[in-house]
Protein backbone atom coordinates (compact mmCIF):
# COMPACT_ATOMS: atom_id res chain seq x y z
CA UNK A 1 0.00 0.00 0.00
CA UNK A 2 1.43 3.49 -0.88
CA UNK A 3 2.22 5.59 1.68
CA UNK A 4 -0.66 9.12 0.94
CA UNK A 5 -3.27 6.12 1.41
CA UNK A 6 -1.66 4.21 4.58
CA UNK A 7 -2.49 7.74 5.56
CA UNK A 8 -5.21 8.12 4.67
CA UNK A 9 -6.89 5.01 6.74
CA UNK A 10 -4.44 5.52 9.93
CA UNK A 11 -7.86 5.64 11.86
CA UNK A 12 -9.92 3.30 10.83
CA UNK A 13 -8.98 0.57 13.01
CA UNK A 14 -10.87 1.49 16.22
CA UNK A 15 -8.22 0.38 18.48
CA UNK A 16 -5.72 3.01 16.89
CA UNK A 17 -8.38 5.63 16.62
CA UNK A 18 -8.71 5.12 20.96
CA UNK A 19 -5.16 5.53 21.35
CA UNK A 20 -5.29 8.98 19.10
CA UNK A 21 -8.27 10.41 20.64
CA UNK A 22 -7.09 9.68 24.52
CA UNK A 23 -3.96 11.57 23.75
CA UNK A 24 -5.34 14.49 21.17
CA UNK A 25 -9.03 15.04 22.90
CA UNK A 26 -7.78 17.11 26.37
CA UNK A 27 -5.49 18.82 23.83
CA UNK A 28 -8.45 19.40 21.82
CA UNK A 29 -10.74 20.51 24.53
CA UNK A 30 -8.55 22.93 26.19
CA UNK A 31 -8.03 24.64 22.84
CA UNK A 32 -11.67 24.66 21.99
CA UNK A 33 -12.20 26.71 25.91
CA UNK A 34 -10.19 28.98 24.78
CA UNK A 35 -11.04 29.57 21.47
CA UNK A 36 -14.67 29.55 22.35
CA UNK A 37 -14.13 32.34 25.08
CA UNK A 38 -12.02 34.50 22.75
CA UNK A 39 -14.44 34.15 20.01
CA UNK A 40 -17.37 34.90 22.87
CA UNK A 41 -15.37 37.56 23.73
CA UNK A 42 -14.95 39.41 20.18
CA UNK A 43 -18.84 38.40 19.45
CA UNK A 44 -20.34 40.05 22.49
CA UNK A 45 -17.92 42.95 23.76
CA UNK A 46 -15.49 44.12 20.90
CA UNK A 47 -17.91 43.49 17.55
CA UNK A 48 -20.23 46.79 17.06
CA UNK A 49 -23.36 47.46 17.86
CA UNK A 50 -25.19 47.72 14.25
CA UNK A 51 -26.79 50.82 13.56
CA UNK A 52 -30.31 49.55 12.76
CA UNK A 53 -30.95 46.22 14.76
CA UNK A 54 -28.68 47.17 17.91
CA UNK A 55 -27.62 44.39 20.06
CA UNK A 56 -29.45 41.64 18.42
CA UNK A 57 -27.07 41.52 15.74
CA UNK A 58 -24.74 39.29 18.28
CA UNK A 59 -27.27 36.42 17.55
CA UNK A 60 -25.33 36.41 14.51
CA UNK A 61 -22.27 34.96 15.63
CA UNK A 62 -23.48 32.22 16.89
CA UNK A 63 -26.49 31.97 14.37
CA UNK A 64 -24.66 32.03 11.22
CA UNK A 65 -21.64 29.67 12.37
CA UNK A 66 -24.36 26.99 13.63
CA UNK A 67 -25.78 26.83 10.36
CA UNK A 68 -21.99 26.87 8.65
CA UNK A 69 -21.68 23.57 11.09
CA UNK A 70 -25.24 22.01 10.66
CA UNK A 71 -24.34 21.83 6.68
CA UNK A 72 -21.10 20.74 6.98
CA UNK A 73 -22.12 17.91 9.25
CA UNK A 74 -24.70 16.61 6.76
CA UNK A 75 -21.92 16.25 4.15
CA UNK A 76 -19.99 14.96 6.85
CA UNK A 77 -22.37 11.90 7.15
CA UNK A 78 -22.64 11.42 3.06
CA UNK A 79 -18.71 11.43 3.49
CA UNK A 80 -18.97 9.14 6.39
CA UNK A 81 -21.77 6.93 4.28
CA UNK A 82 -19.91 6.63 1.54
CA UNK A 83 -16.71 5.32 3.63
CA UNK A 84 -18.98 2.74 4.72
CA UNK A 85 -20.57 1.69 2.11
CA UNK A 86 -17.34 1.99 -0.19
CA UNK A 87 -14.57 0.56 2.18
CA UNK A 88 -17.19 -0.89 4.83
CA UNK A 89 -14.91 1.08 7.56
CA UNK A 90 -15.85 0.01 10.70
CA UNK A 91 -15.21 3.00 11.74
CA UNK A 92 -17.33 5.33 9.88
CA UNK A 93 -20.66 3.83 11.15
CA UNK A 94 -19.68 4.08 14.53
CA UNK A 95 -18.71 7.96 13.89
CA UNK A 96 -21.70 8.95 11.85
CA UNK A 97 -23.88 7.26 14.31
CA UNK A 98 -22.10 9.71 16.85
CA UNK A 99 -21.94 13.13 14.63
CA UNK A 100 -26.00 12.86 13.33
CA UNK A 101 -26.54 14.06 16.92
CA UNK A 102 -24.65 16.58 16.91
CA UNK A 103 -25.49 17.97 13.71
CA UNK A 104 -28.63 17.97 14.52
CA UNK A 105 -28.10 20.10 17.83
CA UNK A 106 -26.52 22.38 15.35
CA UNK A 107 -29.24 22.71 13.00
CA UNK A 108 -31.66 23.15 16.10
CA UNK A 109 -29.10 26.17 17.66
CA UNK A 110 -29.59 27.80 14.06
CA UNK A 111 -33.74 27.50 13.82
CA UNK A 112 -33.76 28.68 17.54
CA UNK A 113 -31.58 31.74 17.42
CA UNK A 114 -33.13 32.56 13.99
CA UNK A 115 -35.96 32.70 15.62
CA UNK A 116 -34.95 34.88 18.61
CA UNK A 117 -33.45 37.12 15.73
CA UNK A 118 -36.62 37.37 13.51
CA UNK A 119 -39.11 38.09 16.52
CA UNK A 120 -37.44 42.00 16.97
CA UNK A 121 -36.48 42.02 13.31
CA UNK A 122 -39.33 41.30 11.22
CA UNK A 123 -41.99 40.99 13.73
CA UNK A 124 -42.23 37.24 13.80
CA UNK A 125 -40.74 34.11 15.68
CA UNK A 126 -41.15 32.30 11.77
CA UNK A 127 -41.26 33.18 8.21
CA UNK A 128 -42.12 31.14 5.73
CA UNK A 129 -38.76 32.02 3.74
CA UNK A 130 -36.72 29.32 1.41
CA UNK A 131 -33.49 29.48 3.73
CA UNK A 132 -35.38 29.24 6.50
CA UNK A 133 -37.69 26.21 5.52
CA UNK A 134 -34.56 24.18 3.89
CA UNK A 135 -32.95 24.19 7.50
CA UNK A 136 -35.83 22.93 9.09
CA UNK A 137 -35.82 20.00 6.32
CA UNK A 138 -32.26 19.52 7.15
CA UNK A 139 -32.97 19.15 10.50
CA UNK A 140 -35.61 16.95 9.83
CA UNK A 141 -33.00 14.59 7.10
CA UNK A 142 -31.15 14.70 10.17
CA UNK A 143 -34.05 13.21 12.41
CA UNK A 144 -34.64 10.98 10.15
CA UNK A 145 -30.88 9.74 9.85
CA UNK A 146 -31.37 9.31 13.69
CA UNK A 147 -33.96 7.37 14.14
CA UNK A 148 -32.62 5.51 10.88
CA UNK A 149 -29.93 4.00 12.44
CA UNK A 150 -31.44 3.47 15.68
CA UNK A 151 -34.61 0.97 13.86
CA UNK A 152 -32.80 -1.77 13.48
CA UNK A 153 -32.50 -4.86 15.60
CA UNK A 154 -29.27 -5.41 13.79
CA UNK A 155 -27.18 -2.18 14.43
CA UNK A 156 -25.33 -3.25 10.75
CA UNK A 157 -28.63 -2.62 8.86
CA UNK A 158 -29.74 0.67 10.65
CA UNK A 159 -26.22 1.70 9.89
CA UNK A 160 -26.11 0.78 6.23
CA UNK A 161 -29.44 2.37 5.26
CA UNK A 162 -28.50 5.52 7.36
CA UNK A 163 -25.46 5.62 4.97
CA UNK A 164 -27.37 5.43 1.62
CA UNK A 165 -29.91 7.65 3.18
CA UNK A 166 -27.20 10.23 3.94
CA UNK A 167 -25.68 10.30 0.44
CA UNK A 168 -29.42 10.43 -1.28
CA UNK A 169 -30.09 14.09 1.37
CA UNK A 170 -26.43 15.36 0.80
CA UNK A 171 -28.36 16.60 -2.14
CA UNK A 172 -30.38 18.98 -0.22
CA UNK A 173 -27.42 20.64 1.12
CA UNK A 174 -26.74 22.49 -1.95
CA UNK A 175 -29.97 23.21 -2.51
CA UNK A 176 -29.88 25.28 1.07
CA UNK A 177 -26.94 27.44 0.06
CA UNK A 178 -28.71 28.08 -3.34
CA UNK A 179 -32.02 28.76 -2.45
CA UNK A 180 -31.45 32.10 -1.13
CA UNK A 181 -30.76 32.66 -4.77
CA UNK A 182 -33.63 30.85 -6.11
CA UNK A 183 -36.18 31.92 -4.73
CA UNK A 184 -34.90 34.97 -2.74
CA UNK A 185 -37.47 36.05 -0.11
CA UNK A 186 -37.45 37.67 3.11
CA UNK A 187 -34.08 36.21 3.96
CA UNK A 188 -31.20 38.95 3.02
CA UNK A 189 -28.91 37.01 0.45
CA UNK A 190 -25.41 35.55 1.09
CA UNK A 191 -22.79 38.04 1.82
CA UNK A 192 -19.59 36.24 2.91
CA UNK A 193 -19.33 33.32 0.72
CA UNK A 194 -20.16 35.28 -2.84
CA UNK A 195 -18.19 36.13 -5.77
CA UNK A 196 -16.09 39.45 -5.42
CA UNK A 197 -14.87 38.93 -1.92
CA UNK A 198 -17.38 39.42 1.40
CA UNK A 199 -19.40 41.80 1.32
CA UNK A 200 -19.38 42.40 5.20
CA UNK A 201 -17.52 44.99 7.31
CA UNK A 202 -13.88 43.88 8.68
CA UNK A 203 -15.41 44.59 12.50
CA UNK A 204 -18.00 42.17 11.85
CA UNK A 205 -16.56 39.25 9.67
CA UNK A 206 -13.50 38.70 12.25
CA UNK A 207 -15.83 37.91 15.53
CA UNK A 208 -18.02 35.55 13.06
CA UNK A 209 -15.03 33.77 11.74
CA UNK A 210 -13.55 33.71 15.55
CA UNK A 211 -16.88 31.69 17.03
CA UNK A 212 -17.14 29.47 13.57
CA UNK A 213 -13.88 28.37 14.26
CA UNK A 214 -14.25 27.82 17.74
CA UNK A 215 -17.66 26.28 17.29
CA UNK A 216 -15.79 24.00 13.86
CA UNK A 217 -13.46 23.24 17.37
CA UNK A 218 -16.40 22.46 19.37
CA UNK A 219 -18.09 20.00 16.52
CA UNK A 220 -14.66 18.19 16.27
CA UNK A 221 -14.15 17.37 19.93
CA UNK A 222 -17.94 16.47 20.86
CA UNK A 223 -17.86 13.99 17.31
CA UNK A 224 -14.37 12.28 18.67
CA UNK A 225 -15.84 11.79 22.02
CA UNK A 226 -19.16 10.84 20.94
CA UNK A 227 -17.07 8.27 18.73
CA UNK A 228 -15.52 7.21 21.11
CA UNK A 229 -18.19 6.16 23.67
CA UNK A 230 -20.00 4.56 20.68
CA UNK A 231 -17.04 1.85 19.90
CA UNK A 232 -17.49 1.21 23.84
CA UNK A 233 -21.18 0.72 23.48
CA UNK A 234 -20.54 -1.60 20.36
CA UNK A 235 -17.91 -3.49 22.35
CA UNK A 236 -21.43 -3.81 25.06
CA UNK A 237 -23.63 -5.07 22.87
CA UNK A 238 -20.79 -7.43 21.21
CA UNK A 239 -20.19 -8.90 25.04
CA UNK A 240 -23.69 -8.96 25.95
CA UNK A 241 -25.19 -10.91 23.32
CA UNK A 242 -26.12 -14.12 23.56
CA UNK A 243 -23.80 -16.23 21.94
CA UNK B 1 -36.88 -5.94 -21.62
CA UNK B 2 -39.30 -9.00 -21.64
CA UNK B 3 -38.10 -9.46 -17.80
CA UNK B 4 -38.84 -5.93 -17.16
CA UNK B 5 -42.12 -6.01 -18.23
CA UNK B 6 -43.18 -8.98 -17.11
CA UNK B 7 -41.81 -7.83 -13.17
CA UNK B 8 -44.19 -5.16 -14.51
CA UNK B 9 -46.96 -7.10 -15.43
CA UNK B 10 -46.36 -9.38 -12.19
CA UNK B 11 -46.98 -6.11 -9.99
CA UNK B 12 -50.11 -5.35 -11.99
CA UNK B 13 -51.71 -8.74 -11.42
CA UNK B 14 -50.84 -8.46 -7.39
CA UNK B 15 -53.15 -5.43 -7.68
CA UNK B 16 -55.72 -5.91 -10.18
CA UNK B 17 -56.50 -9.58 -7.51
CA UNK B 18 -56.79 -7.21 -4.62
CA UNK B 19 -58.48 -4.12 -5.91
CA UNK B 20 -59.15 -2.94 -2.53
CA UNK B 21 -55.68 -1.79 -1.83
CA UNK B 22 -55.94 0.88 -5.00
CA UNK B 23 -59.55 1.81 -3.65
CA UNK B 24 -58.59 2.28 -0.29
CA UNK B 25 -55.45 4.64 -1.55
CA UNK B 26 -58.40 6.94 -3.65
CA UNK B 27 -60.80 6.95 -1.00
CA UNK B 28 -58.18 8.19 1.21
CA UNK B 29 -57.17 10.82 -1.00
CA UNK B 30 -60.79 12.01 -1.36
CA UNK B 31 -61.66 11.99 2.04
CA UNK B 32 -58.63 13.62 3.35
CA UNK B 33 -59.35 16.34 0.56
CA UNK B 34 -63.06 16.93 1.87
CA UNK B 35 -61.75 17.14 4.75
CA UNK B 36 -60.14 20.96 4.38
CA UNK B 37 -63.64 22.59 3.34
CA UNK B 38 -64.76 21.04 6.90
CA UNK B 39 -62.43 22.40 8.34
CA UNK B 40 -61.79 24.99 6.91
CA UNK B 41 -65.25 26.72 5.67
CA UNK B 42 -66.81 26.86 2.62
CA UNK B 43 -66.18 30.11 1.75
CA UNK B 44 -65.24 29.61 -2.49
CA UNK B 45 -62.64 31.89 -2.57
CA UNK B 46 -60.75 30.51 0.19
CA UNK B 47 -61.04 26.78 -1.13
CA UNK B 48 -59.88 27.93 -4.94
CA UNK B 49 -57.25 29.38 -3.35
CA UNK B 50 -56.00 26.64 -1.23
CA UNK B 51 -56.67 23.90 -3.62
CA UNK B 52 -53.51 23.09 -5.48
CA UNK B 53 -51.57 22.93 -1.93
CA UNK B 54 -54.58 20.86 -0.18
CA UNK B 55 -55.01 18.65 -3.31
CA UNK B 56 -50.92 17.95 -3.52
CA UNK B 57 -50.78 17.28 0.00
CA UNK B 58 -53.56 15.11 -0.03
CA UNK B 59 -51.81 13.43 -3.07
CA UNK B 60 -48.53 13.07 -1.45
CA UNK B 61 -49.73 11.27 1.71
CA UNK B 62 -51.81 8.77 -0.26
CA UNK B 63 -48.92 7.79 -2.58
CA UNK B 64 -47.04 7.41 0.79
CA UNK B 65 -49.77 5.25 2.46
CA UNK B 66 -49.98 2.74 -0.84
CA UNK B 67 -45.87 2.22 -0.23
CA UNK B 68 -45.79 0.16 2.76
CA UNK B 69 -46.66 -3.10 1.09
CA UNK B 70 -44.09 -2.46 -2.07
CA UNK B 71 -41.09 -4.28 -1.02
CA UNK B 72 -42.59 -6.01 2.17
CA UNK B 73 -44.67 -8.51 0.67
CA UNK B 74 -41.96 -9.69 -1.87
CA UNK B 75 -39.58 -9.14 1.91
CA UNK B 76 -42.02 -11.67 3.19
CA UNK B 77 -42.31 -14.30 1.19
CA UNK B 78 -38.83 -14.36 -0.26
CA UNK B 79 -39.87 -12.95 -3.70
CA UNK B 80 -37.11 -10.73 -2.68
CA UNK B 81 -34.61 -13.08 -2.38
CA UNK B 82 -35.12 -14.40 -5.75
CA UNK B 83 -34.76 -10.69 -7.38
CA UNK B 84 -31.77 -10.54 -5.65
CA UNK B 85 -30.43 -14.02 -7.13
CA UNK B 86 -31.76 -13.51 -10.67
CA UNK B 87 -29.35 -12.49 -13.45
CA UNK B 88 -31.13 -9.39 -13.87
CA UNK B 89 -29.92 -5.91 -12.49
CA UNK B 90 -31.41 -5.04 -9.78
CA UNK B 91 -31.78 -1.30 -10.58
CA UNK B 92 -33.95 -2.06 -13.51
CA UNK B 93 -36.10 -4.46 -11.13
CA UNK B 94 -36.15 -1.58 -8.93
CA UNK B 95 -37.48 1.05 -11.86
CA UNK B 96 -40.24 -1.75 -12.91
CA UNK B 97 -41.48 -1.99 -9.42
CA UNK B 98 -41.68 1.82 -9.55
CA UNK B 99 -43.68 1.50 -12.70
CA UNK B 100 -45.94 -0.71 -11.95
CA UNK B 101 -46.38 1.70 -8.04
CA UNK B 102 -46.81 4.62 -10.13
CA UNK B 103 -49.25 2.78 -12.79
CA UNK B 104 -51.22 1.57 -9.83
CA UNK B 105 -51.45 4.84 -7.31
CA UNK B 106 -49.73 8.23 -9.56
CA UNK B 107 -51.80 7.51 -12.45
CA UNK B 108 -55.20 7.19 -10.94
CA UNK B 109 -54.63 9.65 -8.21
CA UNK B 110 -53.85 12.44 -11.25
CA UNK B 111 -57.02 11.10 -13.03
CA UNK B 112 -58.94 11.67 -9.78
CA UNK B 113 -57.86 15.12 -9.22
CA UNK B 114 -59.58 16.78 -11.66
CA UNK B 115 -63.44 15.52 -9.92
CA UNK B 116 -61.83 17.17 -6.31
CA UNK B 117 -60.35 19.98 -8.29
CA UNK B 118 -64.16 20.55 -9.60
CA UNK B 119 -65.05 20.98 -5.77
CA UNK B 120 -62.60 23.03 -4.31
CA UNK B 121 -64.14 25.32 -7.70
CA UNK B 122 -60.88 25.46 -9.56
CA UNK B 123 -60.99 26.74 -13.20
CA UNK B 124 -60.23 24.93 -16.34
CA UNK B 125 -56.58 26.47 -16.57
CA UNK B 126 -56.19 24.84 -12.99
CA UNK B 127 -57.60 22.17 -13.14
CA UNK B 128 -55.27 20.74 -16.39
CA UNK B 129 -52.19 22.18 -14.44
CA UNK B 130 -53.16 19.82 -11.58
CA UNK B 131 -54.07 17.08 -13.94
CA UNK B 132 -50.59 17.50 -15.93
CA UNK B 133 -48.65 18.14 -12.27
CA UNK B 134 -49.91 15.11 -10.63
CA UNK B 135 -48.67 13.19 -13.92
CA UNK B 136 -45.14 14.61 -14.08
CA UNK B 137 -44.60 14.92 -10.26
CA UNK B 138 -45.76 11.51 -8.97
CA UNK B 139 -43.48 9.18 -10.47
CA UNK B 140 -40.77 11.41 -8.03
CA UNK B 141 -42.59 10.52 -5.26
CA UNK B 142 -43.09 6.60 -6.60
CA UNK B 143 -39.07 6.48 -6.70
CA UNK B 144 -38.34 8.16 -3.37
CA UNK B 145 -41.45 6.60 -1.73
CA UNK B 146 -39.96 3.64 -3.05
CA UNK B 147 -36.59 4.70 -1.60
CA UNK B 148 -37.91 5.31 1.97
CA UNK B 149 -39.62 1.66 1.49
CA UNK B 150 -36.57 0.19 0.69
CA UNK B 151 -34.45 1.46 3.48
CA UNK B 152 -37.18 0.71 6.30
CA UNK B 153 -37.75 -3.35 5.03
CA UNK B 154 -37.64 -4.84 8.22
CA UNK B 155 -37.25 -1.64 10.37
CA UNK B 156 -39.24 -1.53 13.84
CA UNK B 157 -42.39 1.02 13.37
CA UNK B 158 -41.21 1.30 9.66
CA UNK B 159 -44.70 3.25 8.37
CA UNK B 160 -43.76 6.42 10.57
CA UNK B 161 -39.86 6.19 9.70
CA UNK B 162 -40.70 6.02 6.33
CA UNK B 163 -42.47 9.22 5.96
CA UNK B 164 -40.58 10.96 8.34
CA UNK B 165 -37.35 9.75 5.31
CA UNK B 166 -39.44 10.43 2.57
CA UNK B 167 -41.43 13.71 3.12
CA UNK B 168 -38.28 16.08 2.94
CA UNK B 169 -37.39 14.14 -0.12
CA UNK B 170 -40.68 15.32 -1.48
CA UNK B 171 -40.86 18.92 -0.68
CA UNK B 172 -39.25 20.36 -3.99
CA UNK B 173 -41.95 18.37 -6.20
CA UNK B 174 -44.91 19.47 -3.75
CA UNK B 175 -43.62 23.02 -3.97
CA UNK B 176 -43.48 23.17 -8.16
CA UNK B 177 -46.84 20.75 -8.48
CA UNK B 178 -48.36 22.85 -6.54
CA UNK B 179 -46.84 26.23 -7.72
CA UNK B 180 -48.09 25.15 -11.43
CA UNK B 181 -51.69 25.48 -10.34
CA UNK B 182 -51.34 28.30 -8.68
CA UNK B 183 -49.41 29.05 -11.73
CA UNK B 184 -52.18 28.40 -14.05
CA UNK B 185 -55.29 30.36 -11.88
CA UNK B 186 -53.32 33.56 -11.35
CA UNK B 187 -52.42 33.37 -15.47
CA UNK B 188 -49.10 32.94 -15.36
CA UNK B 189 -47.58 30.67 -18.07
CA UNK B 190 -47.06 26.92 -16.15
CA UNK B 191 -44.08 26.02 -18.49
CA UNK B 192 -41.62 26.86 -15.89
CA UNK B 193 -42.86 24.61 -12.89
CA UNK B 194 -43.82 22.12 -15.02
CA UNK B 195 -40.52 22.00 -16.71
CA UNK B 196 -39.09 21.92 -13.10
CA UNK B 197 -41.22 19.16 -12.27
CA UNK B 198 -40.30 17.16 -14.97
CA UNK B 199 -36.62 17.66 -14.82
CA UNK B 200 -37.24 16.40 -10.90
CA UNK B 201 -38.50 13.34 -12.12
CA UNK B 202 -35.50 13.12 -14.21
CA UNK B 203 -33.17 13.51 -11.45
CA UNK B 204 -34.80 11.16 -10.08
CA UNK B 205 -34.89 8.50 -12.15
CA UNK B 206 -30.92 8.69 -13.01
CA UNK B 207 -29.98 8.49 -9.35
CA UNK B 208 -32.65 7.01 -7.10
CA UNK B 209 -32.92 2.92 -8.73
CA UNK B 210 -29.53 2.72 -7.61
CA UNK B 211 -30.22 4.06 -4.04
CA UNK B 212 -33.21 1.54 -3.96
CA UNK B 213 -30.87 -1.44 -5.37
CA UNK B 214 -28.11 -0.91 -2.69
CA UNK B 215 -30.96 -0.49 0.12
CA UNK B 216 -32.75 -3.70 -1.29
CA UNK B 217 -29.16 -5.69 -1.85
CA UNK B 218 -28.59 -4.52 2.22
CA UNK B 219 -31.78 -5.83 3.13
CA UNK B 220 -31.24 -9.13 1.91
CA UNK B 221 -28.00 -9.88 2.91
Amino acid sequence: MSRPAANLHFLANPARFRRFVARVLPALWLVTAASLAGGLWLALVTAPVDYQQGHTVRIMFVHVPSAWLSMAGYALLAGLGASLLVWRHPLAALMARAAAPVGACFAAICLLTGSLWGKPMWGAWWVWDARLTSMLLLFFLYLGHIALTRAYDNPDRGDRAAAILALVGVVNVPVIKFSVDWWHTLHQPASVVKIGGPTIHPTILWPLLAMAAALLLLFVALVLMRTDSEIDRRRLELAERPS
Amino acid sequence: MSRFLALIARDLRLVWRRPGDLGMVLAFFAIACVLFPLGIGPETNLLQRIAGGVLWCAALFAALLSLDRLFLADFEDGALDLLLAAPFPLEMAAVAKCVAHWLTTGLPLALLAPLLGVAFDLDGAGIAALCLGLLLGTPTLSLIGALAAALTLGARRGGALMALLALPLCVPTLIFGAGAVEAATTGEGLATHLGLLAALALMALATVPWAIAAALRQAGE
